[in-house]
């Protein structure tokens, strides 16, 4: 079939209910939990239930962070299709994930048992592991206080003593921290190994040597907490370790960011949510004070807030299509690493032009916090930092767009 | 009083009228006149520099000189014409070409690779594409791309996917070269698209045979903030037609062209307007521009043009007009894809090559962020082009699309030209290497209206 960039039919269900979900119980809390941060969003609980009866229906198809596993599922009742034109799990979490986070990007990233460490889990963990981890609501802890993009180099250990391993070191950012039932944390088992000795382990809440040192106050997505936790002679059962114990040099960091390689078209999805709001709120406030773009006249001869408008709209369309194209390749089981840097570079960087012009083009209205434009304009700004920064995004499609390796292009 | 008047400073060189002269400018401005003058060299003054200006014919406006072919009217006016079907999509998110169109795009790569590209750096300098460059194009179909197989053409349905992709795959060769050949086809496809049975019938021969007419859209005009939606050209209507007023500019191949589409205001509507060059009152003259050379840029005149009622192509209500533009953005948007192609695959090589303190300068970040986001913005311009393309294929309407896609490809596509140059330093200024070239062409993107259509 011909090359076709719409938004595919079959979504149209699901994203909508997304949207329906964002618009009437997402935005009614958003400004209540921005202000009362670090309070939980108890009216979550309930979504969180729905969510999960969807998925054992099957009619989520990866409404959260379903991870990265690629199954065979075939797209039943559609016929046979031909081969690079399925539309499957990855084109409808970033769908719908986008539609959450036109709702409220700090509540999705709170939605229990949808964190990164399920992510984590769902792309690592072998089949034992998964049926044991099932239901479980796993937080993520990489960051240390000295590592951040450089994930490689984390200092936080893992000693295998007996059947347990004994976990020692602190980690930030760790999203959900203090709610999740359980963290994944990614510890080295030999710092002189480099980054095949990095594992994750997934750690209970409540095991003994385990504490949440603090909870951060932030710019945005205040709704979701963001935990420091010190892990003393923590120990764990082995088999928490997830995955393969073996450090191959080969295999290297591979296994522990292959999380990342496709979160990263969810995180760009994210960024166009939010920006998508603060747009269609703009879009509007604008037209009521007589401002509309006309898409056939040229945009010098229009007003400058419609210009703008126009362009705005241009860089988000651009950054939802390389999203789309990513989760795309995704489906159709063809590398994307490539693909998916580029739309987190973009989606990270239109998203924060985007909510911040926003403001601007509506005054005291988009500053004031009556409206949410500001609130968004906060929350953005995380969505070109985390899980890779513009800067770490812009490393990777370099050294691949050039060849380079990492050693060549520092 | 009138050598005063002569060195009144504004509106000429680029000044603007609100300079004004002191007595030393007024000096400066005599001894600037003297020297241009040739007594100097006369009296041997000045040291004979050779140098190789060109211009297209720049004194002033001439007919046509083109022996012209003659149009025989065929078909029924009031017929409406053959019209390629819509796409049928399947609603499915799909990147995939179809085979058909790969082929294409690997024939059209091919002819960039081989034939246009060698051609691109002596096109621009003459202002011109060679002959057999254009023959050979003809030879793989170009002009008939866009009409149906029931007109003589290639394409099953509407092909503006097609188009697009060979758009693009033309422009990694050169984008002057790509408008010079697919200018004529142009034309066809609006025929195709709008015509009458009686003008599908009588130009439509001239495309599809052997001796393919030079054909231009001409629907650009010289005026600052110029908006197509209202063209200064006039349409009146006429007991027997319509008599045309108005300049035209940067008209690909306009002196040669047998056959024009213009657009003019006919009663506060914009409308299409079927001219050939045959007709009376028309006039052109070069138009060289810093871009786009090689198509052969002109202006064309139309100073009280008459054109019979059957010269009206499409609806006189704007819509036929409106999808023109529309059309016509998108080839402009596949143009500056294909252009940002050629500027990235050559930086590619030169950074990694070309060393500066010891290692190649690929190696430091602000370069190699730089090659970073060409291809980041670049496959945005692409997917946006392609989402606009597609549903211009499948009859959608794609008015917002195509205007989302021209955005980003007139400023990301320009950034690209600027950076390719910026990565190539000083060499990247001279005329050894492509970009600077890249770097004019791709100027025209956010500007030109008509010229080119898939």
């Amino acid at each position: 079939m011909p090359i076709n960039l719409d938004d595919p039919k079959k979504f149209r269900t699901l994203v909508g209910q997304a949207h329906q979900v964002a618009m009437n119980m997402l935005r009614p809390i958003s400004r209540k939990y921005d202000l009362a941060e670090h309070e939980y969003p108890k009216e979550l609980d309930m979504l969180a239930a729905m969510i999960d009866g969807l998925s054992e229906s099957g009619a989520s198809e990866g409404a959260g962070a379903a991870g990265v596993r690629r199954s065979e599922d075939g797209d039943a009742g559609d016929g046979p299709i031909a081969a690079g034109s399925k539309n499957g799990a990855n084109l409808a979490s970033v769908m719908s994930i986008q539609e959450m986070c036109w709702g409220d990007v700090g509540l999705l990233l709170s939605m229990p048992r949808q964190g990164l460490g399920n992510s984590a889990i769902a792309s690592v963990a072998d089949d034992q592991q998964l049926a044991r981890f099932d239901g479980v609501w796993a937080g993520m802890a990489i960051t240390e206080p000295g590592t951040g993009s450089d994930s490689a180099n984390i200092k936080t250990t893992a000693v295998l003593d007996g059947d347990e391993y004994v976990l020692n070191g602190e980690k930030i950012f760790v999203t959900s921290g203090d709610r999740a039932d359980a963290i994944v944390v990614w510890a080295t088992l030999d710092k002189e190994l480099g980054r095949a000795a990095i594992k994750s382990f997934v750690v209970p809440k409540g095991t003994p040597g385990m504490r949440v040192e603090r909870l951060e106050h932030k710019l945005g997505i205040r709704a979701s907490d963001t935990a420091t936790i010190i892990f003393e002679n923590c120990r764990v059962p082995k088999e928490n370790l997830l995955g393969s114990a073996d450090v191959d040099p080969k295999q290297g960091f591979a296994g522990a960011m292959a999380t990342f390689d496709n979160t990263r078209p969810l995180v760009a999805s994210m960024a166009i949510g939010c920006a998508t709001a603060a747009l269609d709120l703009t879009r509007e406030l604008l037209a009521k004070a007589g401002v509309e773009v006309d898409y056939d006249r040229p945009a010098y001869a229009q007003p400058a807030a419609a210009a703008k408008l126009l362009q705005l709209e241009s860089d988000l369309e651009g950054a939802r299509l390389l999203m789309l194209q990513a989760a795309w390749m995704a489906d159709n089981r063809k590398p994307n690493s490539l693909e998916a840097s580029m739309a987190k570079a973009k989606a990270g960087r239109v998203g924060s032009d985007v909510t911040l012009s926003c403001v601007e083009l509506c005054g005291a209205v988009g500053y004031s916090e009556s409206e949410l434009l500001e609130k968004w304009a906060r929350d953005s700004k995380i969505l070109d930092i985390f899980e890779g920064t513009q800067q770490i995004q812009q490393l990777i499609v370099a050294r691949r767009v050039l060849g380079l390796t990492s050693n060549e292009l520092k | 009083m009138s050598m005063l008047s002569n060195l009144r400073p504004g509106g000429r060189h680029g000044v603007a009228s609100t300079e004004t002269r002191d007595p030393i400018g007024y000096l400066v401005a005599g001894l600037s006149r003297l020297a241009q003058t040739d007594l100097l060299d006369r009296l041997g003054l000045r040291k004979q520099a050779e140098q190789a200006v060109f211009t297209v014919t720049r004194s002033g406006f001439g007919t046509v000189t083109r022996a012209n072919r003659t149009f025989f009217r065929a078909g029924s006016r009031d017929k409406s014409g053959v019209r390629p079907a819509a796409a049928s999509t399947s609603g499915r998110f799909d990147l995939t070409p179809t085979e058909d169109e790969q082929l294409l795009v690997d024939v059209v790569t091919e002819f960039a690779t081989e034939v246009v590209r060698p051609a691109a750096s002596d096109a621009d300098a003459a202002c011109a594409a060679p002959q057999e460059l254009l023959d050979a194009s003809r030879e793989i179909g170009l002009p008939i791309l866009g009409l149906p197989e029931s007109l003589g053409g290639v394409a099953e349905e509407r092909s503006a996917m097609a188009g697009t992709l060979v758009a693009e795959a033309l422009a990694r060769g050169d984008m002057g070269l790509a408008v010079a050949t697919l200018a004529p086809g142009s034309v066809a496809t609006a025929i195709g698209l709008w015509g009458s049975d009686e003008q599908q019938q009588t130009y439509l021969p001239a495309f599809t045979g052997d001796d393919v007419a030079a054909a231009a859209l001409a629907l650009t005009e010289p005026q600052v903030l110029f908006d197509v939606m209202a063209p200064q050209t006039t349409a009146v209507r006429t007991g027997e037609g319509y008599v045309l007023t108005g300049v035209k500019s940067l008209v690909p191949r306009g002196a040669e062209a047998e056959l024009f589409v213009v657009g003019a205001l006919l009663e506060g509507t914009p409308v299409l307007f079927l001219v050939e060059s045959s007709s009376e009152g028309l006039s052109v003259e070069g138009d060289p521009a810093m871009g786009v050379r090689a198509a052969g840029l002109t202006k064309l005149r139309l100073d009280g043009v008459s054109v019979g009622e059957e010269a009206v192509l499409g609806s006189t209500d704007g819509s036929a007009y409106a999808a023109c533009v529309r059309l016509s953005r998108l080839a402009w948007c596949a143009l500056a894809v294909g252009t940002g192609q050629a500027v990235l695959d050559y930086v590619t090589p030169y950074v990694k090559e070309r060393e500066a303190f010891g290692e190649p300068v690929a190696h430091r970040q602000s370069v190699a962020f730089m090659v970073a986001n060409i291809a980041i913005e670049l496959q945005a311009m692409r997917l946006l082009t392609y989402k606009a393309a597609g549903r211009a294929a499948a009859g959608k309407d794609f008015s917002k699309a195509v205007a989302l896609a021209r955005k980003a490809c007139a400023e990301h596509g320009m950034r690209i030209g600027l950076d390719g140059v910026q990565l190539l330093g000083g060499h990247g200024f001279v005329k050894e290497h492509p970009v600077e070239r890249w770097y004019r062409d791709l100027r025209a993107v956010g500007l030109m209206e008509g010229a080119v259509l898939v």
